[in-house]
């Protein structure tokens, strides 16, 4: 298949098949990721984290990603204590770190800082957020959770609510979904529709897509919810922030609607998107989500690092 | 009757024509036509009758030939546009812009927040994503572009 040395800076760097081979994968790493099992595969290898941004469940599912398997991590955590903060461009930073490590992993608050990573190093990178731009192991770990649920990701109907304008999650998001052919409802706050032109991208991999501001017809027939957080920061006004985010919120008597099958996303940290009495219900799928990065971003790794996709071989 | 002409001829230099009327002076900033020599002639004809255009704009440049990325900038504002290069007075050479696939450090990003504007050492790249009306993508942050004029890099 042949992910070993490849940059992953965008979903669309993945075929379908990758995809897949990507998920099935992860599977076989859910009993190391939960300890049950150990594994040395990745023994000797050394991860660069280049965290320009700050992250939590980022970068500590990859630094569990790569011990669980035996691997060692070098981090930049803070870049105003590194020489980030002396003024160094980005691609001498990069070009350094692709001479100590065998692979860096980059979170940074410019878009297409990847990109520019992956151009100067001779090691492979791969996005963990490049600003409001692309966080494709996001959408691997999105697609694993409602994989492992339905046993596929074909034809699902999925509900994308929130803030689908500047949202990153969701456009990596939508455009894996529509290679896999669901039908895509949008359920967002005028101002926070999709962009134009993402909207383009996902109609010329032929999309389905439907919006829909009503949630309770949305989510009436619907396999998943993905809610992403509304964010503060978009909005100049506060009363204006109030009221769209107060209409956005998941009410739980939804949930006495919809099939019995249906499942809650959400990429986290939640703020009052979700009333946490959602938590205890079948339907809140979003801890098992944010459990899934771990085994996806070893699954990753393993491929990139290795070529093999782990446990029981390949 | 002999035909007036208002702009004389040049020795040895490029001539662009059937420029979109009233963008001359946005090619002339392209060119970089200040850089020039002081012995250099730059001509400039606004608004002339065009039997295939109706109106057009005229720029000719003594002693200088344009780099690809030069052309490739004027494509994109005016992609009606014909270059001649002119030796000992006689047109050596004479074809219409082309429009690339890619556009290499023709374009800044629009996007404040992309990679490219913040003094790394790399050029803005573009692909070509829609050929009518021109539509562009930024190669680092996807960014679309349809409205070129603005963000035309003339260093």
């Amino acid at each position: 298949m042949g992910l070993k040395g490849r940059d992953l800076v965008s979903i669309k760097d993945l075929s379908k098949e990758e995809i897949l081979s990507i998920i099935r994968a992860s599977r076989k790493h859910i009993p190391v990721a939960e300890g049950k099992r150990t594994s040395n595969l990745l023994n000797g290898k050394l991860l660069a984290l280049a965290f320009f941004e700050p992250s939590t469940r980022t970068r500590l599912s990859f630094e569990t990603a790569m011990q669980r398997l035996g691997g060692k991590i070098i981090t930049i955590a803070d870049p105003s204590v590194s020489s980030v903060s002396k003024g160094e461009t980005l691609s001498d930073t990069v070009r350094m770190l692709s001479g100590y490590a065998d692979a860096i992993v980059i979170r940074h608050p410019n878009e297409g800082a990847s990109r520019l990573a992956s151009l100067v190093a001779d090691k492979p990178v791969i996005n963990a957020g490049d600003g409001a731009g692309q966080h494709p192991t996001q959408t691997l770990l999105d697609l694993a959770t409602m994989d492992e649920r339905f046993g596929t990701l074909s034809g699902l109907k999925v509900v994308l609510m929130g803030d689908l304008r500047y949202g990153r999650t969701v456009h990596s998001l939508a455009y894996a979904l529509a290679l896999f052919g669901a039908h895509l409802v949008l359920a967002s706050p005028p101002s926070l529709r999709i962009p134009e032109h993402i909207r383009a991208d996902l109609e010329q991999v032929g999309a389905d897509l439907r919006e829909e501001e009503d949630l309770r017809k949305a989510v009436h027939d619907a396999d998943v919810l993905y809610v992403t957080r509304i964010q503060k920061e978009r909005f100049g006004d506060l009363a204006e922030y109030s009221r769209v985010s107060s209409g956005y919120r998941l009410d739980p008597r939804l949930l006495n609607e919809v099939k019995p099958s249906f499942i809650v996303m959400h990429p986290l940290p939640r703020v009052a998107e979700i009333p946490s009495e959602v938590d205890t219900s079948t339907h809140a799928a979003y801890f098992r989500q944010a459990f899934l990065a771990v085994p996806v971003r070893m699954a990753l790794l393993s491929l990139v690092l290795t070529g093999n996709p782990g446990p029981g071989g390949g | 009757m002999v035909r007036e002409l208002k702009i004389t001829p040049i020795k040895n230099g490029t001539v662009i024509d059937h420029v979109t009327s009233g963008l001359a002076l946005e090619v002339l900033r392209i060119i970089g036509a200040s850089n020039l020599d002081k012995e250099s002639t730059v001509s400039v004809a606004l608004h002339v009758r065009s039997r295939r255009m109706g109106w057009k704009d005229i720029v000719k440049v003594e002693n200088m030939e344009l780099s690809a990325q030069k052309i490739n900038a004027i494509a994109l504002l005016s992609p009606t546009a014909t270059i001649s290069i002119i030796r000992d007075f006689k047109v050596v050479e004479k074809r219409p812009v082309t429009l690339p696939d890619r556009f290499t450090g023709v374009l800044k990003c629009p996007n404040p927040n992309c990679i490219t504007n913040k003094g790394e050492p790399v050029e803005p790249d573009f692909e070509v994503v829609r050929r009518r009306p021109l539509a562009l993508r930024c190669l680092f942050c996807d960014r679309y572009v349809d409205d070129f004029l603005p963000h035309l890099n003339t260093r």
